[in-house]
């Protein structure tokens, strides 16, 4: 199979304009996944099935991610004039990730039996702008893949031939797999060591108190 | 019912030959319009909800489906009754956490779902499970195939009419191997039982016979089972032709496992991805023609006799040693920052764990693919032109389990 | 005392004595019929059950049916997912009465494993009386004869009058019991405060 490096430079020269980053993967042996801008997506992964070469005719998983905006601290080593002496200071430096919505593709060629590839889509933010290409015309196999990732996500899907619901009812309003999802208060206590759980308990208690 | 306006074209149809609708209109009770039935009949149709709660679905599933007398014309599936959010739960609590809710995605087969989760795992870590590991996680995923199959021709049959025989034997069949599940590791169905890097305990005294023993005498069932219904004329006439998937529809849709191979698509991850110790058993792949419920039926019991092949060649000759990797950590597990895929063959399909690991004690994102799901996505264009009974037996040969399908 | 000895007295001879209520029991607590609905993993084991090995029939509660019409027990096998919560409570409200639940492993007792998750109703008895419950992940089948037969033994002590008589002889006590709606964020109400009182807890600060 072709690495990710050759895949990226074989789209752009199949599909003009296509903006394609190579995300790096920190896991051993893990593959560096391919990051397609959306505008270019359909015609890219329209491609990536139908080049001979290629023949990414399998779509295994979907799946998005929620990405809000975090802080990351980083440790650097400078070297810094202290008191007329060079010396190495340790300066923390923060940083600000940006917020947005991914969505994750695993590609495998069954005809080829190679695989796989990682593709990724990402959203331009986690409120208004939350709209990708669907590649359900595409791959088929991520018809309900897509719709799960809409209904716990909230990612829109445009193109997508169903865009409901597919785990919630239809009247529910959140999205749960978000990271700042808050789940109904309907707990009562349960003796675990997760602080988290106990907090829950305490809020609901207290919450009943005040009723 | 009132006649449905003009769709909107919402995309093109994609070139190279996919099957695809074109567009759907959201409103009516089951939903979409459907170009390849032609459009909806402009005379009454009936609208049915089959289920939640039904007996012939199999668990909590819905189907919507719009009749035209008995005929099918919509069928539109409705999920999340079992939704019991494992992913959300998952990425709260610390990776070794996961283990046994894995367990629970496919109820039925506890061992395999284990298999596919510490795999990914060890993807993402480097753990490397020692070779008797290996030889355990085979042997115990094969068991588990083997009775799946049984099942799940024990509830296609008893969808088909067959009221208890069929089942009652594969059941029969079940419980001694969870007999051998239980004396591994202590609980009949939720059996918690593979690690990072390896296995919990090793095998007991005396297991390996045991498992033999079942081995061997597992053939009889099978011989019996298919005089019994194979050539079964009631069977033949509700099965063949019924339900027909074509091979370039299950590609695009995802189909895996046993019903892709039932469509003739030789695809098989224990051969494809020849992950744990495959590449060293000789086994064969069986493959349909058809694609209707028949071939699924038959594909089933053909990987039977596979596994047992399998399970012979793993039991003879399985190494003494250690059983799990001395470097993997199980608690307080903190991989790298990365991200790993791994899949396994299950017997329902290709069975899938996507983890993303920003450094902390739990996953950042942990992310099942299930094979049950996936393959429901083709069924109303199974059922399309069949009979409301008939859409019964084609659910029924997808085999789906409710706890993976909504997990 | 001296009438159960002239009973047994009178047995030997040939010579049955009964009561209108024990008859009535008898009968009942001998063909229990269950609704045959599975929820999740503890339908297997349900179904295991039933099989061969396990053999429900010997306790005459082999016949389950599919309709709620024609059933007397309710074995809540699995986790009651909110979305599905209003479906059981609805094929509850659908059984005649004499009616039974057997709350069957822990998803049904409490949420179980899953009492973190979002979609999953932290117990049947928020909304529906429950008879007995089986604790387990999943309780083994042999779990689900113990149960029975205590079930078994409740209805062999049910009296046809008198303040201790069982709901279903009771004009004034409830058959139904309020469905709850999908609401937006959780079910509408998320309990039934009439029926259900959890135990008072004091939290350690």
């Amino acid at each position: 199979m072709q690495t990710p490096e050759q895949i990226k430079s074989l789209i752009e020269q199949n599909v003009p304009g296509a903006q394609i980053e190579l995300v790096p993967n920190g896991s051993p042996g893990g593959p560096a996944s391919i990051l397609i801008d959306s505008d270019h997506a359909l015609a890219a992964t329209t491609f990536l099935r139908d080049a001979e070469e290629l023949a990414f005719d399998f779509a295994s998983n979907a799946t998005g991610i929620d990405w809000p905006e975090r802080v990351i601290k980083e440790k650097n080593k400078v070297k810094k004039m202290v008191d007329g002496v060079e010396k190495e200071v340790e300066e923390i430096t923060e940083k600000k990730t940006p917020a947005f919505l991914e969505t994750v593709y695993h590609l495998y060629s069954m005809s080829l039996s190679t695989g796989p590839l990682v593709l990724r889509l990402r959203t331009g933010d986690r409120g208004q702008n939350n709209h990708l290409p669907s590649l359900t015309p595409v791959w088929r196999s991520c018809e309900f893949q897509e719709r799960e990732i809409f209904d716990l996500f909230g990612i829109v899907f445009d193109g997508h031939p169903d865009l409901r619901r597919i785990l919630m009812w239809d009247g529910f309003k959140d999205h749960p797999m978000r990271k700042d999802y808050v789940e109904p208060d309907d707990y009562e206590y349960e003796p675990t060591p997760h602080d988290d759980v106990l907090e829950k308990a305490q809020r609901h208690y207290a919450q009943e108190a005040t009723v | 019912m009132t006649a449905l306006a003009e769709p909107p074209v919402m995309h093109e149809a994609p070139p190279s030959g996919t099957i695809w609708r074109l567009a759907e209109d959201r409103s009516s009770f089951a939903g979409p319009t459907d170009d390849r039935a032609g459009g909806l009949p402009d005379h009454d149709l009936l609208e049915v909800a089959l289920g939640p709660h039904h007996p012939s679905t199999h668990g909590v599933f819905r189907m919507d489906v719009v009749l035209d007398g008995e005929e099918v014309v919509r069928l539109k599936p409705v999920f999340g009754y079992l939704h019991r959010n494992h992913e959300k739960i998952a990425e709260k609590n610390s990776y070794l956490a996961a283990i046994p809710y894995t367990d629970r995605l496919d109820y039925i087969c506890s061992m395999t779902n284990n298999w596919a989760y510490v795999m990914t795992v060890e993807k993402l870590t480097g753990f490397q499970p020692p070779e008797r590991a290996e030889y355990i996680r085979v042997i115990v995923g094969e068991l588990t195939r083997l009775f799946n199959h049984a099942c799940l021709v024990g509830f296609l049959l008893q969808d088909m009419g067959a009221l208890g025989t069929p089942l009652m034997y594969a059941f029969r069949e079940r419980e001694k191997i969870l007999d051998l599940f239980e004396s591994l590791s202590g609980a009949r169905m939720m059996c918690n039982y593979m690690r990072f890097g390896g296995v919990r305990c090793d095998l007991p005294d005396g297991w390996i016979e045991e498992a033999k023993q079942v081995v061997a005498e597992f053939p009889r069932f099978l011989d019996e089972f298919e005089a019994l219904l194979t050539g079964n004329e009631i069977l033949l006439v509700r099965s063949q032709g019924i339900g027909v998937l074509s091979k370039e529809l299950a590609v695009n849709a995802g189909v895996t496992g046993p019903m892709l191979r039932a469509s003739g698509v030789g695809y098989d991850l224990r051969k494809v991805d020849k992950y744990s110790i495959y590449p060293r058993f000789n086994f064969r792949i069986p493959l349909g023609q058809h694609g209707d419920v028949f071939d699924r039926y038959m594909i089933r019991l053909l990987e039977m006799r596979e596994s047992l092949s399998i399970l012979k060649q793993a039991l003879d000759t399985i190494p003494a040693g250690p059983i799990v990797d001395p470097k993997a950590k199980q608690r307080g597990l903190r991989p790298k920052a990365g991200e790993a895929y791994g899949r396994i063959e299950a017997p329902k399909g290709e069975l899938g764990f996507y983890v993303v690991s920003d450094g902390s004690p739990n996953p950042y994102r942990f992310r099942i693919r299930p094979p049950s799901l996936i393959n429901l996505t083709v069924l109303e264009d199974m059922c399309l032109g069949h009979t409301i009974a008939d859409v019964v037996i084609i659910l029924g040969s997808v085999d789906i389990v409710l706890g993976e399908v909504d997990r | 005392m001296t009438d159960e000895i002239a009973r047994k007295e009178l047995e030997k001879q040939g010579v049955v004595i009964t009561s209108m209520g024990e008859l009535y029991n008898w009968g009942r607590k001998n063909s229990i019929w269950p609704l045959q609905f599975g929820l999740a993993c503890c339908a297997i084991e349900m179904i295991a059950a039933s099989m061969a090995r396990f053999d429900i029939a010997r306790f005459g509660a082999e016949v389950f049916r599919p309709s709620p019409r024609q059933a007397d027990l309710m074995i809540v096998a699995g986790t009651v997912t909110k979305k599905m919560a209003p479906q059981v409570v609805r094929l509850y409200n659908q059984m005649p009465e004499p009616k039974y639940v057997i709350a069957m492993g822990a998803c049904a007792i409490s949420g179980g494993p899953f009492k973190q998750g979002y979609n999953v109703l932290k117990g049947i008895d928020r909304f529906i009386p429950v008879d007995i419950f089986i604790p387990g992940c999943p309780p083994r089948p042999e779990a689900l004869l113990d149960a029975l037969m205590a079930l078994q033994k409740k209805i062999e002590g049910d009296t046809l009058r008198g303040a201790n008589r069982p709901r279903h002889i009771r004009p004034d006590a409830p058959s139904e019991f309020p469905i709850p709606e999908f609401g937006e964020h959780d079910l509408v109400p998320d309990k039934n405060p009439a029926l259900f009182h959890p135990a008072a807890v004091l939290l350690e600060k």
